[in-house]
């Protein structure tokens, strides 16, 4: 077992929270340590997302090391689209070295997305093979090449899955299959369908992957109609009911807000009672000061020392 | 099939103004199935540089020539008593033909006037589509003939990525997902479980990352 906080929780069998921080576009420490400190008590781990939407930020690595100075245990993600098996496997001994006890295997989106759209894409090897890569690194202590590791990293894997896309009936597979790779946790993409969701699970189930990955489910607060709306029409893979956006617009102006958290926690509420939902994962998009709101209002606070 | 497409007017205009005589030289293999670079094209853009030119009042002389192969020595030698007096060719061949005539006329500067894009096939009528990227160790087998290395965006091994709706991958929706049409061709094939088989991690070597291929039969050497 590694030093992962988020795995000691998930092992005891706690409902696991974990939530997301995502590093500025700048070398500003303090622009890090303000996301941290609204999350300081509310989760037992911290996605660190890499450079997402394909949008130039300061390092997953480099961001995790901030957030695990101020005590918390950083989740780094890693994407393929950046950086062949060289650099992954590098990146992945100084990151364990640095203390970074958890890592998210990602493909990465497309760099068509982001704001460097005329950039070469590596995808050497895909977020499957990624971690394996770890696995191997971690538990037969040899490099992809066969060559020995000498100080093994000592990670807890992870991954993501969405629910949402096609072809769906492929996408419990999928998540068997990462397990098979080596995957101990999954964080899935935001949920808002949730009876698809559940339909989902079902399927993991009868595959018995819940058994071999902890699954924690992807939880967005809508802040408002805009971006309900933007997620729905422009966000590949994601899926938006159109109830939901009904249900924002069906309230005053200024209570758009609180009705979005509380569509939020009745989604924690509802997906934690399904058979195989180990946790949740709360994914505040530049609204990281309402995770403790949120955890607070699903009653998932206070958080297993 | 190599596909291209012409490159914009005003770029070849400048490509060509240091000069008064060119040769225009097309293709009558790849490019002239994909309409860019066979004798009618050569026909239509030497037409519309004489124009062109003639209305700057700075005519340009163009002999237009289409070889049958310009990736073959068999042909491209063929070349030496129409390109020798002209100041360069400005060449509608993929970028191997252009190379290749360059090769051989050492003393010309030989331009390119299309962008060579991707090796494919005709869909429809109009419609060319990329199929292979030359990875040089095929892996249709597994993936029941759709290549996941050429047509998907990520070139995944292991199944489509979080961003496949509707059966269009992430990057347009003009593009097919190319993991929807691997699992289409798994069902239609009675063949889903295949699915479950990891792919390992590719060998690269084989493909451009192990620098320029050659490839050489000795036995077929003279």
């Amino acid at each position: 077992m590694s030093a992962s906080n988020l795995e000691k929780v998930l092992k005891s069998g706690n409902f696991a929270v974990t939530s997301e921080c995502g590093p500025p576009r700048g070398a500003d420490a303090e622009v890090v340590r303000k996301k941290g400190s609204y999350l300081k008590g509310y989760v037992d781990g911290v996605n660190v997302t890499d450079n997402q939407t394909s949008v130039v930020r300061m390092s997953s690595i480099g961001a995790a090391v901030l957030l695990k100075q101020m005590g918390f245990d950083p989740i780094m993600q890693m994407v393929c689209r950046d950086r062949n098996r060289i650099a992954l496997q590098s990146d992945l001994l100084g990151a364990a070295a640095l203390g970074l006890d958890n890592v998210l295997c990602l493909s990465g989106d497309h760099q068509k997305f982001g704001d460097h759209a005329t950039a070469k894409n590596v995808f050497d090897i895909d977020s499957m093979q990624l971690i394996q890569t770890v696995r191997q690194l971690r538990d037969d202590g040899r490099f992809l090449s066969g060559e020995e590791v000498k100080g093994k990293p000592d990670m807890f894997i992870g991954c993501a899955e969405n629910p949402f896309a096609d072809p769906f009936e492929i996408r419990a597979m999928r998540l068997a299959k990462k397990a098979a790779c080596g995957a101990q946790f999954v964080q899935t993409q935001c949920i808002f369908n949730v009876p698809k969701f559940e339909k989902w699970m079902e399927m993991v189930r009868d595959l018995g992957v819940h058994e071999k990955v902890y699954i924690l489910a992807g939880i967005t607060p809508c802040k408002s109609i805009g971006m309900a709306r933007y997620m729905q029409k422009s966000v590949p893979g994601m899926d938006v009911p159109e109830d939901l956006i009904t249900r924002l617009k069906g309230v005053a102006k200024e209570k758009v807000v609180e009705e979005g958290i509380k569509i939020c926690v009745e989604t924690i509420e509802q997906v934690r009672a399904i058979k195989g939902v180990a946790g949740v994962h709360i994914m505040a998009i530049e609204w990281e000061e309402k995770v403790g709101e949120i955890v607070e209002a699903a009653k998932l606070h206070p958080r297993p020392a | 099939m190599i596909v291209a497409n012409r490159k914009p007017f005003e770029e070849i205009v400048e490509m060509v103004k240091p000069f008064k005589r060119i040769l225009l030289l097309g293709c009558n293999e790849c490019v002239t199935v994909c309409a860019v670079g066979g004798t009618k094209e050569v026909g239509v853009l030497a037409s519309e540089l004489r124009m062109h030119r003639q209305k700057e009042g700075q005519p340009i002389e163009i002999k237009e020539h289409t070889l049958e192969r310009n990736c073959d020595p068999e042909y491209v030698e063929t070349l030496g008593p129409i390109i020798g007096d002209v100041e360069a060719a400005l060449s509608m061949a993929c970028g191997c033909g252009i190379q290749f005539v360059g090769e051989h006329y050492r003393d010309k500067l030989v331009l390119p006037a299309v962008n060579t894009t991707f090796d494919g096939v005709t869909e429809e009528h109009g419609v060319w589509a990329e199929r292979c990227l030359g990875c040089g160790n095929c892996v249709l087998d597994r993936t029941l003939g759709v290549c996941p290395v050429a047509r998907c965006a990520k070139s995944l091994f292991n199944g489509p990525c979080g961003g496949s709706h509707g059966g269009k991958c992430e990057v347009s929706d003009e593009t097919p997902c190319g993991w929807q049409l691997i699992v289409d061709r798994y069902k239609e094939m009675n063949m889903l479980q295949k699915y479950m088989e990891i792919q390992p991690l590719k060998n690269w070597t084989t493909s451009r990352d192990g620098g320029p291929r050659r490839r050489v039969r000795e036995d077929l050497k003279i």
